[in-house]
């Protein structure tokens, strides 16, 4: 058992967790916040991607003991307060998700796979940058669709406005 | 409804808490003092138990109780049998297994479920349950379906009179099919494979059970599709308790696709766990247990001949096909027995047809329904044949199939296999596609294909689905405020009904849609429903649902009548108001429900609230509709590596009226990804000890964004005649259209090089060595 103190989702918390405590169990069983998935064990699924100190990680990799003090992290829960995020009304107004169970990890990997492209976007980038996540549901045609609105809604030029059919 | 630039798709009401993390999935839910299950699985295929060991279990940090198949004995647990048999369906009897819900005697296959350990939390449970030594006698395995047919196999149900057939479907005229042969111009033979694959919903299964002693009641959560049946069965078969007193709950689930359809051993362990130990009991499945323990799909090989004319017109088809049950008749696995069959003939006249598909018992897990559940099969071996005829005798692929295609004014058509299409313009769907896929710009893509030291392939395929099964129902109720609550009897898990239902009724009542409610997933809520699977509640929900609005305008019309002091019969409803007829008075449909709900006054005599129910039915019984398509698939194949790229595919689905363009276009993109994954990558695979060697992800490859072309996909509207909303369904179609579409553009890439024929999946190792063969055959 140890303690150690994270900023999530904004908020300063102080924890206790064991040696083999994963982040995503915190987040799902500690602090309730259970937006955060699972969908695999062998970390290929991308259900469980939260953002950690800037980066996003599949939350079942990381050993919660062993992050730093003060190590910031972002779940869904924490994407926007209030108003939806862009990348979330992207997501629904391009009929991105269906079950709904991918879709926490989506959105947060988008959010930063736009950051990530300042100088623009394009649909063939999107797919191969979604390489860490599944989604049993939606062929991923409308979740391309939705990181490319999301893109633009964020000021992030898109490149190639329709993928070559 | 189709989107327009007026009338933009905006979004789905049940998208919010998607998007927000709210989502209320069954492993999120936490009752008070529950603890959890972790299992012990059977590790033999086949094996007589000799003990289960349970003491040091017992005495693990956290561990609350350890149960086995001992204790559910003594406690007069009852076992599972199938959800129906085909004899329900017009089939032979055949042999129907009871499934234990934990094995005390005989394993069949890997993964049965042994004993259960309860204990504080999942870990202590799993960390327990690793310790149960089982000794076990090893038994003689099978594994492949036609193997297990013969006399000297390992036999899995000693008193099953068949062997290891659990029932053989016959189909169609034996004397017409060897007829057509005699005569025929043309044969051609193939043995087609459909392996076995895993549904693969992104949640995996859980449950959690609690019994209430105050109420002598149970309570499941359980992630399912068809909470009625779960309770049915369960409360029937394994707890013997009257249906009223468990409680099934599926809130949000993530993903069904078949998998969901019916009881897992899990649904029940958790509830009678429960009244064991006084707690309420949570089960999260891992993935590898998940993949150990689901049902799969699919499981089927099949020996095929045709016969033709030269001119390329079908004359017989006729085939024997083996389908690997698995170790038991379990959940839903009667209707792919029929649909592998009865779809075979698709969308051609065929002429005479002799068809039989045994169900074979083998030492894998049970196989069930998942997504298009036999139609897949039917439509592969359907479209596969007809590129066979195609290329035997040199003509376009377009081209034989328009030869065959049954026209539209043969409408009703009775197929070879007695299905009745009611509506359907096959040939115009395939001229259709070859114009969204720019069907005549081929050349060029080959050639430039060829310029980069590939081969192109393409294919063009047609479908059709047989959907809206069973029957169904709905309410429509008005709220004392009047609001509206719409309690379904069908289960969205990603379909959109809460928002496609709720559109509807908004439309009929003219009532805001942010004023209506939708209630589904609880049997405590909704009185009976069957929930959703097989393309079903577009028709069954839909019908239900338009006939519970008529229900409930009858009876507003009522106290309207009252209120406006006029003759009931002279008064019209329309655009939310009920209109004296030739006159002009009127009053709001919310404002007649409102007076509903006063206590007192004239309008009491009509006693309280105002609600209406509708039920539906399909097949067996009524008519189902028949929802079809054209696929266009191109492929390029780097012949000296194998590598494929799956460069472009088109699809025209003929869904009967649209009730929301964009949420039929996802499904189908969905469909089409998991065909692509059938077709390419996915397969349980099993040695042949019976032991599963895809056991997770690193070994089961399911397809991701990069592997997926950009699908072109338009929307056709035939209008169905069997139900009043005109509507098909549309939850299966690109499932069932995309293996074989990608199969057969990927033979027409590789037939000029000496390949004549590939079984799914194609991976690039398998084409690879296939390639190879072929040029050392050169
Ligand atoms: S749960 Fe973390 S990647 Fe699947
Ligand atoms: S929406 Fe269901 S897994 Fe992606």
């Amino acid at each position: 058992m140890s303690e150690i103190t994270l900023r999530i989702n904004g908020k300063q918390r102080r924890v206790t967790v064991e040696g083999r405590t994963l982040l995503v169990d915190l987040i799902r069983d500690q602090m309730n916040l259970t937006g955060t998935h699972v969908g695999c064990d062998t970390s290929q699924c991308g259900a469980c991607v939260v953002k950690l100190d800037g980066d996003t990680v599949k939350s079942c990799t990381v050993l919660t003991a062993t992050l730093p003090e003060g190590t910031e992290i972002t779940t869904i829960e924490g994407v926007s307060t209030g108003d939806l995020h862009p990348m979330q009304e992207a997501f629904s107004k391009c009929h991105g998700l269906q079950c709904g169970f991918c879709t926490p990890g989506l959105v947060v990997t988008a959010i930063d796979i736009v950051e990530r492209s300042p100088d623009g976007l394009s649909a063939s980038q999107v797919r191969k940058a979604l390489k860490g996540n599944l989604c049993r549901c939606t062929g991923y045609q409308n979740i391309v669709a939705s990181v490319l609105e999301g893109a633009r809604a964020m000021g992030v030029q898109v490149t190639e406005e329709k993928e070559t059919v | 409804m189709k989107d327009t630039p007026e009338k933009p798709f905006k979004g789905r009401l049940e998208d919010r808490r998607f998007l927000t993390g709210k989502g209320r999935y069954v492993a999120d839910i936490t009752l008070a003092r529950q603890c959890y299950m972790g299992q012990v699985l059977s590790t033999h295929a086949h094996a007589r138990i000799l003990s289960v060991d349970t003491s040091e279990a017992e005495t693990m940090p956290g561990v609350i109780a350890v149960l086995t198949g001992a204790d559910c004995a003594a406690d007069g647990l009852g076992t599972v049998p199938p959800f129906f048999m085909p004899s329900l369906w017009g089939g032979p009897e055949g042999y129907a297994t009871q499934r234990k819900i934990l094995v005390d005697d005989r394993v069949r296959c890997v993964g049965e479920r042994i004993a259960i350990v309860i204990a504080e939390t999942a870990d202590d449970a799993r960390v327990a349950a690793e310790t149960i030594m089982v000794d076990y006698a090893p038994l003689p395995v099978v594994t492949d379906a036609r193997a297990a047919t013969e006399a000297d196999a390992p036999k899995l149900w000693d008193d099953n009179e068949n062997g290891n057939i659990s029932v053989s479907i016959p189909m169609g005229d034996k004397a017409a099919t060897e007829a057509a042969f005699a005569d025929a111009e043309v044969t051609i033979k193939r043995r087609l494979l459909s392996p076995r694959i895993a549904p693969f919903s992104l949640e995996p299964r859980v449950s959690v059970g609690n019994y209430d002693e105050a109420d002598d009641r149970y309570t499941l959560y359980t992630s399912s599709q068809d909470p009625h049946g779960v309770r049915s069965n369960i409360a029937r078969n394994v707890l013997k308790i009257a249906e009223s007193r468990l409680r099934v709950v599926s809130p949000d689930v993530g993903g069904g696709f078949g998998l969901k359809a019916h009881m897992h051993p899990e649904d029940a362990l958790v509830l009678w766990a429960s009244k064991h130990v006084g707690r309420p009991v949570k089960w999260l499945g891992t993935r590898s247990e998940c993949m150990l323990t689901d049902t799969q799909g699919r499981g089927q090989e099949i020996e095929v001949e045709i016969a033709a004319t030269k001119a390329g017109k079908l004359t017989a088809i006729r085939a024997e096909a083996w389908t690997n049950l698995g170790a038991y008749f379990w959940g839903t696995a009667t209707p792919p027995l029929f649909f592998a069959m009865q779809l075979i003939p698709n969308i051609y006249d065929v002429g005479a047809v002799d068809l039989t598909n045994h169900a074979v018992f083998t030492n894998l897990p049970p196989m069930s329904v998942y997504r298009g559940a036999g139609r897949p099969e039917a439509t592969y071996l359907a479209e596969r044949m007809m590129d066979e005829l195609a290329a035997e005798l040199g003509m376009d692929q377009a081209e034989i199939r328009k030869i065959n295609a049954i026209a539209p004014d043969a409408m009703p058509y009775t197929t070879a296999t007695g299905m009745t299409y009611d509506s359907g313009a096959f040939a115009d769907m395939i001229d259709a596609a070859a114009r969204v896929s720019d069907w005549s710009g081929y050349d060029a893509r080959a050639e430039e294909s060829r310029a980069k030291g590939r081969v192109r392939g393409r294919s063009l395929i047609s479908y059709v689905e047989v959907a809206g099964v069973m029957n169904e129902r709905m309410e429509i109720k008005f709220e004392p405020d009047g609001t509206v609550t719409i309690v379904a009897g069908t289960h969205s898990h990603g379909q959109g009904h809460a928002t496609v239902f709720s559109e509807m009724v908004a439309d009929w009542l003219s009532v805001p849609v942010e004023n209506i409610r939708y209630v589904q997933g609880d049997t405590d809520k909704v009185l009976i429903g069957r929930g959703t699977f097989a393309a079903r509640s577009s028709m069954l929900g839909g019908t239900a649902l338009l006939r519970a609005k008529d229900a409930l305008i009858e009876r507003a019309k009522l106290m309207a009548a009252i209120l406006l002091e006029a003759d009931k019969d002279s008064l019209d409803f329309a655009d939310g108001m009920f209109k004296v007829r030739d006159s002009n008075k009127a009053i709001a449909l919310t404002e007649v429900a409102k007076m509903y709900y006063i206590p007192a006054g004239p309008a009491n005599a009509l006693g309280l609230g105002l609600t209406g129910e509708g039920t539906s039915a399909g097949k067996p019984g009524a008519a189902p509709n028949y929802p079809n398509g054209t696929m266009v698939c191109e492929v390029e194949v780097d012949p000296r590596t194998g590598a494929l790229t799956v460069d472009r595919l088109a699809a025209l689905d003929d869904v009967g009226r649209i009730l929301n363009s964009t949420i039929c276009e996802g499904q189908i993109h969905g469909g089409i990804a998991q065909g692509m994954g059938q077709a390419l990558m996915e397969e349980m695979v099993f040695d042949e000890d019976g032991q599963l060697t895809s056991g997770s992800l690193m070994d089961y490859c399911l397809p991701r964004a990069e592997h997926m072309p950009d699908i072109a996909s338009e929307l056709s509207e035939v209008t169905c005649t069997t139900n009043p909303l005109g509507v098909k369904g549309i939850g299966e179609s690109g499932a069932i259209g995309a293996p074989v579409a990608i199969v057969n553009a990927v033979l027409d890439a590789v037939r000029p090089l000496g390949v004549a024929h590939i079984d799914m999946p194609v991976t690039q190792a398998k084409l690879w060595s296939a390639l190879r063969d072929a040029e050392a055959a050169q």
